[in-house]
């Protein structure tokens, strides 16, 4: 049972400060991207995206994140970022997360944490953004499919949530579940999908607290598109993008490690791992190279994939003594 | 419509989907990713055009229109040249024209085994297509164009092996392939069987 169905509305004088102080953000990181050389010609995304009516600038002002934590290559606009992407549940082109994804009720939203968990519960959306300090984090997000994307996102560390429910040191896994509900998710009702709904993803307890690893309830300064996990997904920067699950509803602590949902479809394809790795293909398609996008006709912009997506430094240790190409 | 003018018809008609495709890359409206779609649009029609080409036997035999047989010849070329378009999007967006990354994909991708193959296949076809060469080559024509029905099949193949998780695509294709090619091996049948009951 939801406690509060809706956002208290906020006073007028909040609104007018706050926009004056997003202005100001969006100047200096339209100035930033603009020095950038991708950026150029792109123009800035953030204002751009502002000229949309109806999306509250809500996080513009999220703290930075740790240092070290955000790149400062060249961002792919708000348009790519919320227009290109998967999302099966609303079908399996590209476009069909921003095209379907409206139908989906964002509002109320609740998450239940059960399992090895001292205190199993369900928080509501509105406590979980009231509990915990946002942060902006700006992360490489590498697809198995060989595109990448640079999004500023907007959230908290998974850990933190996970600590709220006090974690059992039996617990060594993490399940998460996204929401399944046919009437409002086409790609559900598809007679030749051979996916088993819902989604299901997991991680390794020690992969979970990572402090890299974040739950993301926005984007660019504000909500999270409901084409992009809306209210609030999983960010996983050093894995491949299918392992940062969407608008989560579920998450269990488990013992064992969990059946994740491309695993279960494609073993020798989609590893429980998914570690982004060059070195590693997939068996239709190489690793090696990705295309950053933005890309265009006359310049691909295909860029050489790192080991980790480039996050190596702060998460080779956990896989250490691994054998990563045989669990990939 | 005169013969001359239905074939100009017909070729501006199958250039659209590249000119369309052209055009709304050069306005940035082939999305963030456009190599992706100009592999997946000159794939398409590459298979879409290659059905047409199978299409126009079957359609002059339930129909009895003659004049569909004068657009074989320009279908099956088209379908070649938007494989070829896929092929070279595949070399520029996906391999930036490294021969040993091709050699490698070749080898150990089987569903770009599966389509260059098909690629190989049609190059004859495709360079044999001429008047004179039919000529030059009498009964072996038609019997070398019959890897048409092969490549059919490849094509198909290579559609499937690359869905990930919905197979509902591909199967639209096969089922419009199966119909094409089984009408003609039913059709074979029957004749044979109609050739075995005549009386001596």
């Amino acid at each position: 049972m939801s406690r509060r169905l809706r956002i208290p509305p906020i006073p007028s004088s909040e609104i007018t400060a706050e926009s004056a102080y997003i202005s100001r953000r969006a100047f200096m990181r339209s100035a930033a991207l603009l020095a950038t050389p991708l950026a150029a010609g792109v123009g800035s995304p953030l204002l751009a995206a502002e000229a949309r009516s109806g999306m509250a600038l809500r996080y513009a002002d999220a703290a930075a994140g740790p240092a070290g934590f955000n790149t400062d290559e060249a961002q792919t606009p708000f348009e790519d970022v919320a227009s290109y992407g998967n999302f099966y549940e609303f079908g399996t082109d590209k476009s069909d997360p921003a095209r379907y994804a409206g139908q989906m009720t964002v509002d109320p939203w609740s998450v239940e944490v059960d399992g090895a968990v001292g205190k199993p519960g369900k928080l509501n959306l509105e406590d979980i953004l009231a509990v915990f300090d946002l942060e902006e984090r700006i992360y490489r997000l590498r697809c198995v499919e060989a595109w990448s994307m640079v999004v500023p996102w907007v959230g908290f560390p998974l850990g933190d949530l996970l600590q709220r429910f006090e974690p059992q040191s039996s617990a060594r896994f993490v399940e998460f579940r996204t929401l399944y509900r046919r009437e409002e998710m086409p790609g559900t009702r598809s007679f030749t999908s051979i996916i088993d709904w819902p989604y299901r993803e997991g991680l390794r307890m020690d992969e979970a607290m990572h402090p890299l690893t974040l739950i993301a309830v926005g984007l660019y300064g504000r909500t999270l598109p409901n084409q992009n996990g809306a209210p609030l997904r999983l960010v996983v920067p050093w894995k491949y993008g299918f392992k940062s699950i969407k608008s989560i509803v579920k998450i269990r602590l488990l013992e064992r490690q969990p059946a994740t949902s491309w695993q279960s479809l494609a073993p020798r394809e989609y590893g429980f791992y998914a570690n982004v790795n060059p070195e590693v293909d997939h068996p239709r398609w190489s690793q090696r190279y990705e295309r950053r996008l933005p890309s265009s006709l006359l310049r691909p912009n295909r860029v050489p994939t790192r080991m980790f997506n480039g996050y190596a430094e702060q998460v080779a240790g956990l896989y250490k003594g691994m054998d990563l190409s045989r669990l990939y | 419509m005169g013969d001359r003018s239905l074939r100009l018809a017909v070729f501006l008609l199958c250039l659209l989907p590249l000119a369309w495709l052209l055009y709304a890359a050069a306005g940035g409206n082939l999305g963030p990713d456009p190599a992706k779609a100009v592999m997946h649009g000159s794939g398409e029609w590459a298979l879409r055009l290659l059905l047409l080409t199978l299409l126009v036997s079957p359609l002059r035999q339930w129909t009895g229109w003659r004049w569909v047989m004068k657009l074989r010849r320009m279908l099956g070329l088209y379908a070649f040249f938007y494989a070829t378009v896929h092929l070279a999007a595949f070399c520029h967006f996906y391999l930036g024209w490294t021969a040993a990354i091709l050699a490698e994909e070749l080898v150990e991708r089987p569903y770009i085994t599966v389509g260059f193959v098909a690629w190989l296949c049609m190059l004859p076809l495709a360079l044999t297509s001429t008047r004179a060469m039919q000529r030059r080559l009498g009964r072996n024509w038609a019997r070398l164009h019959r890897a048409v029905y092969l490549v059919a099949a490849l094509a198909c193949c290579h559609l499937l092996w690359q869905a990930r998780s919905d197979i509902g695509e591909a199967l639209v294709y096969i089922a419009a392939a199966a119909v094409l090619l089984g009408w003609r091996v039913w059709r074979h049948l029957r004749g044979n069987r109609l050739l075995a009951a005549r009386p001596l």
